[in-house]
């Protein structure tokens, strides 16, 4: 044969596929990306509830929309494929071998460099996303590499615990609550912790995740951008009522909270002098059952003979009922 | 033997076989502890009586060392070891806990508040114990209702110290605790304790625990 035949049963010099499919696919591209970041991008999760969820809400963004041209470049060849070189075609020639199955040098050369661009493109963008906003809302652990420009931050303790989580507010007097409230238009600190097993905070529409590990104090960042309420889930799995250890959060402007968090300091005042002094992590005790978190841990009964554990802090002799005080709150 | 009896031989093991594996995954996932109904007779507008009681030892069931609660059937009197509990909607509901075990210093201090209620430790109002004076025992807790009562543990070197359930709150050593909810609408909200009181097990996590129908379970609320 002098003559190569390409599919479609035309000579292969006169075939131009891509003539075709390559206008087919830069509209579809076009529109789709367009459609997508002006009509769907808004609502992508998490929202914009604060820094770090918005920029979780872009690279979402971004990243669909440089796969939709990848994805839709793959369909599209498929789709001409299906149609123009089925077998049943009238005319469709028989699979060719020799040189026409043989690699095309510019293709590949221009597959390899466009993948490697867009593979590299999206570890750039994603390192520069992460680091940033300061670590884009994970934990990083008791020593963040990346921190906030802002000079005000709020710190704020989440302690997890099978199952649920409490907050303690250092700069409040080291109150705890299991209401997570927090101020408008403030980078805030997340200190996270666990009081025994492995958790994971996930405040879902601000954009936190951080996991809570015993003995660990794990920082994430966030500075939030809109009120609203905000959900707060374990995401590690943590034992059987691992379901049901969900809340939810606020984001109040600055006087609201300024307002909550007094108000709150001075309602919980009785139980925070019970607390143990404000302290990044605590130290579990060998066996929960006899307390051991917070010092000083005493029983004034019979730890001993009834969990098998020996006190390690004096006893209290005070009379047990003169102890039960009343608070309002 | 013949061919087709050797088949009919494979076969029936078959067949006994699957109607084993079967009728352990029905029975599996067919289990669950009892109820105790407070619907039954109900009068619409009226309050009802939930009754429970902690032991450190429940004294029942396959795990009888296991600490847990336990709550009377107002149809029999009986105690019932279940952490299910089916209530009328949008009814008052007093609770009344008889707290039999004993208790120990908080590992978080914060569960000796009392939240979402008013509630009474033997009559006299409380809200706060300070457990690193006064043991706490467990918590009596509903987080999706913000609701959170420490429950005062009871001295063990006490004549009268009940040492397994059901416990008798005539004559054993106990505090009494009481709060009233108005419940809410139709649907499952779970209750636990807060305070790791798996005794034996590493942090108090285990066991009872990580177990419905010992230290956590459902309060069903029925339309």
């Amino acid at each position: 044969m002098s003559e190569q035949t390409g599919p479609g049963g035309t000579p292969a010099t006169q075939e131009r596929p891509f003539r075709l499919m390559i206008p087919l696919w830069v509209v579809l591209s076009a529109a789709g990306d367009l459609i997508f970041w002006f009509v769907a991008g808004p609502h992508v999760p998490p929202g914009g509830m604060s820094n770090v969820a918005r920029g979780a809400q872009f690279d979402f963004n971004v990243l669909f929309v440089v796969a939709l041209p990848v994805v839709l470049a793959v369909w599209v060849y498929m789709g001409y494929a299906i149609v123009m070189w089925r077998a049943s075609r009238p005319g469709a020639p028989e699979p060719v071998g020799g040189p026409a199955a043989r690699g095309n040098f510019k293709v590949q050369v221009a597959w390899i460099a466009t993948t490697t661009v867009v593979v590299l493109g999206m570890f750039v963008f994603g390192t520069v996303e992460l680091i940033v906003p300061a670590g884009a809302g994970g934990g990083e652990g008791p020593n963040p590499i990346w921190t906030p420009a802002s000079k005000n931050i709020l710190p704020i303790q989440v302690i997890a615990q099978q199952w649920k989580f409490t907050y303690r507010y250092p700069t409040f007097g080291g109150m705890e609550t299991d209401r997570l409230v927090v101020p408008d238009h403030t980078t805030i600190a997340f200190h996270v912790t666990s009081l025994d097993v492995i958790h994971s905070f996930w405040a879902y529409q601000i954009g936190v995740k951080a996991d809570a590990n015993p003995g660990i104090d794990n920082v994430a960042f966030a500075t939030t951008r809109q009120l609203g309420t905000f959900t707060v889930r374990c995401s590690e799995l943590c034992g059987i009522w691992h379901g049901a250890m969900y809340t939810y959060g606020k984001v109040v402007s600055k006087s609201q909270f300024e307002k909550w968090a007094i108000s709150t300091e001075r309602q919980l005042a009785p139980n925070t002098k019970d607390l143990p002094p404000f302290a990044y992590t605590y130290t579990p005790s060998a066996n929960g059952a006899t307390g051991g978190y917070y010092t000083p841990h005493v029983d004034p009964y019979s730890k001993v003979e009834h969990y098998g554990a020996t006190p390690q802090h004096p006893k209290v002799t005070q009379p047990a009922a003169a102890t039960v005080t009343t608070a309002t709150g | 033997m013949s061919r087709s009896g050797r088949i009919a031989i494979v076969l029936g093991m078959l067949a006994v076989v699957v109607f084993l594996v079967v009728f352990t995954a029905m029975s599996f996932v067919g289990s669950e502890p009892p109820t105790v109904n407070l619907t039954a007779g109900h009068v619409p507008g009226r309050p009802v009586h939930l009754v429970l009681q902690t032991d450190g030892a429940v004294g029942v069931g396959p795990h009888p060392t296991w600490v847990g609660y336990q709550a009377k059937d107002p149809a029999t009197g009986a105690w019932v070891q279940t952490g299910l509990w089916q209530v009328p909607a949008h009814t008052k509901l007093d609770v009344t806990i008889y707290q039999f075990d004993s208790g120990s210093a908080l590992r978080n201090q914060n569960w000796g508040r009392v939240t979402g209620v008013s509630a009474t430790l033997n009559t006299a109002p409380f809200g706060l114990i300070d457990s690193n004076k006064v043991p706490v025992g467990h918590t009596f807790s509903i987080p999706a209702l913000g609701i959170s009562v420490p429950l005062k543990g009871v001295n063990t070197s006490l004549k009268n110290f009940c040492t397994a359930g059901p416990c008798n709150p005539a004559t054993q050593a106990h505090n009494t605790i009481t709060f009233s909810i108005t419940t809410p609408g139709p649907g499952s909200y779970h209750w636990q304790c807060f305070i790791p009181c798996g005794l034996g097990f590493l942090y108090g996590n285990g066991g009872p625990m990580q177990t419905e129908g010992f230290m956590g379970g459902f309060l069903e609320v029925m339309a």
